[in-house]
């Protein structure tokens, strides 16, 4: 421990994705985060086994009412990727994305752990970046895990087989797999706007409670907001708007409009509530 | 006991010499109230620096800022010769800080968090992580406990990890805000030797503190904060004699069965302000014994408190009033002068003992 020992330390570019893996380690290790999957996890089995006791395995449920696609389901397994994704997307997935973006910095904050990242130094950009990085990347895993389950439940439950889509075309149960591959990336983006808002609340408080309940209850009122018909002329501008849009890509040809209106405002909402994170967290005076 | 090797506290500074050099450092809150206000601070390198202050005086506010956790309302900061909070990314590496008390990551074993905090440090070799780890668990006692959650930690085996966090790099500064605070005096001592170590390879330490003890103990310099501005910054030694002035040498201290005698006696020795009660006569030597020159003796920490003094040249040599109070048929059963301590000097310069400021 002399001075002399000190001098010859080049940082390296890639050590500086360290803290990324440690946070990525961190973050799935961690009792919370798996307790938000198996939630997730737990809903297409819920949904299958409600599907399979209500249809007594004879013949198609009635038609109409009730999530997306879920008339399909008892005919082909593969339908439950679509309705369980249709069913956590309004709420579970983002509830558990606002949990975990909610908690991102705030929680930092809150342990007093973000003044020692801060002076280790990790820099101030830097986990900001790893922070929403690992948010995103729960986006995608959460997605999958709700979209793996319910392929397994359906499975077991119904029968596989080719899939008829909502334009009436049918497609081999390959394709149908790709397409439920699509819809899950489709899914997993259409959570980056709520991650970015998630950040920013986490930025404001030191309170990690406080913050995942902002971005749950912003959630909520937009989701309210989204379904008054007086407010049409807004509605396109919420980040949940066009989320169902996925079903467009059970088409054939696939209607991308709606598609690429939902990714363009997730963009939009990444890039003001990305940038208002980064203002914010930057020139902030860590007192906690 | 051994001593820190800062060796020159006496010697003048040059801005190179300097770990730490605050000038006109201010930060105010919202609503205007000044938390630290012009501050003028000069750390030595090498020296273990002792930070001292009331509640609420405005240090950690002062270390946040050093951090670049703070950005300063106005004036400079510059930590090991570069400018915070813009340098920090070539700065904190070199730096190792324990601010406001240890924060750890519950779900985290002891281990798992010290990986943690070393992967945040882009300049930390990730080859090499696991291994220096493992040698800061060691040196603050923790090797047994390293696989454990930390929510099973107590205060002081949180405290301690806080202090390895700080351990992971050599260093060239330790900033370490109240590292004894939560420890059993087993723990306090250990810590305390640990930080003469690090001292004696030549680590600067900036110690806040408001043990005075510890201060007494550990540093070589010291200054003083209350409310925001600096009171006075030097020598530990300095600092106990400047403040106390002609009584920095101590009060005469005589136990004995005649009381007034003894009273009668010194009087005529020209020892002034005496005081007897019970058994004990207290008086003031006559100024005509300066205080003795300690500003220049290089720091002797553990000096300062309760001693016996020996005394320095002019005046009535303490043995010959001692030598007066036999003759004159006195008995005399303790004689010696009990030097004021730092807290002593601490209390007289911030007015107030630690309630927080107001």
């Amino acid at each position: 421990m002399s001075r002399a020992d000190t001098a010859p330390r080049r940082p390296r570019p890639l050590w500086s994705l360290g803290l990324l893996r440690n946070e990525i380690g961190t973050t799935f290790r961690r009792w919370r985060t798996l307790a938000l999957l198996a939630v997730l996890a737990g809903v297409p089995v819920l949904v299958g086994i409600a599907v399979k006791i209500e249809t007594g395995g004879a013949g198609p449920a009635g038609g109409g009412g009730g999530p997306a696609f879920i008339s399909q389901v008892t005919n082909n397994g593969l339908f439950l990727v679509f309705t369980s994704l249709a069913v956590t997307l309004p709420f579970f997935l983002p509830m558990s994305i606002g949990v975990l973006a909610g908690d991102a910095i705030a929680g930092e904050a809150h342990a007093g752990t973000l003044r020692y990242l801060l002076v280790a130094p990790a820099g101030r950009t830097r986990l900001l970046l790893v922070k929403y990085a690992t948010t995103m990347l729960f986006c995608l895993v959460g997605t999958l895990v709700v979209a793996l389950s319910a392929l397994t439940v359906g499975a077991l439950l119904f029968p596989l087989g080719e899939v008829t889509l909502l334009s009436g075309t049918t497609v081999s149960f390959g394709e149908g797999l790709l397409r439920a591959l699509a819809i899950a990336g489709v899914v997993a983006l259409s959570l980056t706007g709520v991650a970015a808002l998630g950040l920013f609340v986490s930025t404001l408080t030191t309170s990690g409670i406080a913050a995942m309940a902002t971005t749950v209850g912003l959630l909520i009122t937009v989701q309210i907001l989204d379904t008054i018909p007086q407010l049409h002329t807004l509605q396109p501008y919420l980040f949940p708007h066009y989320w169902l849009s996925f079903a467009d890509l059970l088409r054939d040809p696939v209607y991308w409009d709606q598609l690429q209106k939902n990714l363009g405002l997730q963009a939009l909402y990444t890039v003001v509530f990305g940038s208002a994170a980064w203002a914010r967290f930057t020139t902030r005076d860590i007192t906690a | 006991m051994p001593q820190p090797s800062a060796a020159h506290p006496g010697a003048p500074l040059t801005a190179g010499d300097a770990a730490i050099e605050i000038s006109g450092l201010t930060k105010a809150y919202r609503g205007g109230q000044l938390a630290v206000d012009g501050l003028d601070l000069v750390v030595p390198r090498g020296s273990v620096f002792g930070f001292l202050g009331p509640n609420g005086s405005g240090k950690t506010t002062t270390i946040r800022m050093l951090m670049g956790l703070i950005e300063p309302t106005a004036g400079s900061a510059r930590v090991l010769g570069l400018p915070m909070p813009g340098a920090g990314r070539r700065v904190l590496p070199r730096v190792g800080a324990l601010i406001e008390g240890p924060a750890l990551y519950g779900h985290l074993t002891g281990r798992g968090n010290l990986l943690r905090l070393d992967a945040a440090d882009p300049t930390a070799d990730p080859r090499t992580r696991a291994e220096r780890a493992g040698r800061a668990l060691e040196r603050v006692g923790l090797a047994a406990v390293a696989g454990k959650k930390t929510r099973a930690y107590s205060l002081g085996m949180k405290q301690r990890l806080g202090l390895a966090a700080a351990l992971l790099q050599p260093r060239e500064l330790l900033v370490l805000d109240e590292p004894t605070n939560g420890l059993d005096p087993q723990g306090m001592r250990e810590i305390r030797t640990l930080v003469r170590e690090l001292a004696a390879d030549g680590t600067t330490v900036f110690l806040s503190s408001h043990l005075l003890d510890e201060i007494e103990q550990v540093c070589t310099h010291a200054a003083v904060m209350a409310r925001g501005r600096l009171i006075t910054q030097g020598t530990v030694a300095a600092l106990s004699a400047a403040v106390l002035g002609s009584s920095g040498r101590g009060r005469l201290t005589v136990t004995t069965p005649d009381p007034a005698d003894a009273v009668r006696v010194l009087k005529e020795h020209g020892v002034t302000d005496l005081q007897s009660a019970g058994d004990l006569v207290t008086g003031d030597l006559p100024p005509a014994a300066g205080p003795p020159d300690r500003a220049g003796t290089p720091g002797a920490p553990g000096t300062l408190g309760a001693s016996e003094g020996p005394d320095g040249p002019g005046g009535p040599d303490l043995a010959e009033l001692n030598a007066a109070l036999v003759h004159a048929g006195v008995r005399v059963r303790a004689f010696g002068t009990q030097r004021a301590s730092l807290e002593d000097a601490f209390v007289r310069l911030t007015g107030e003992g630690f309630d927080v400021a107001g």
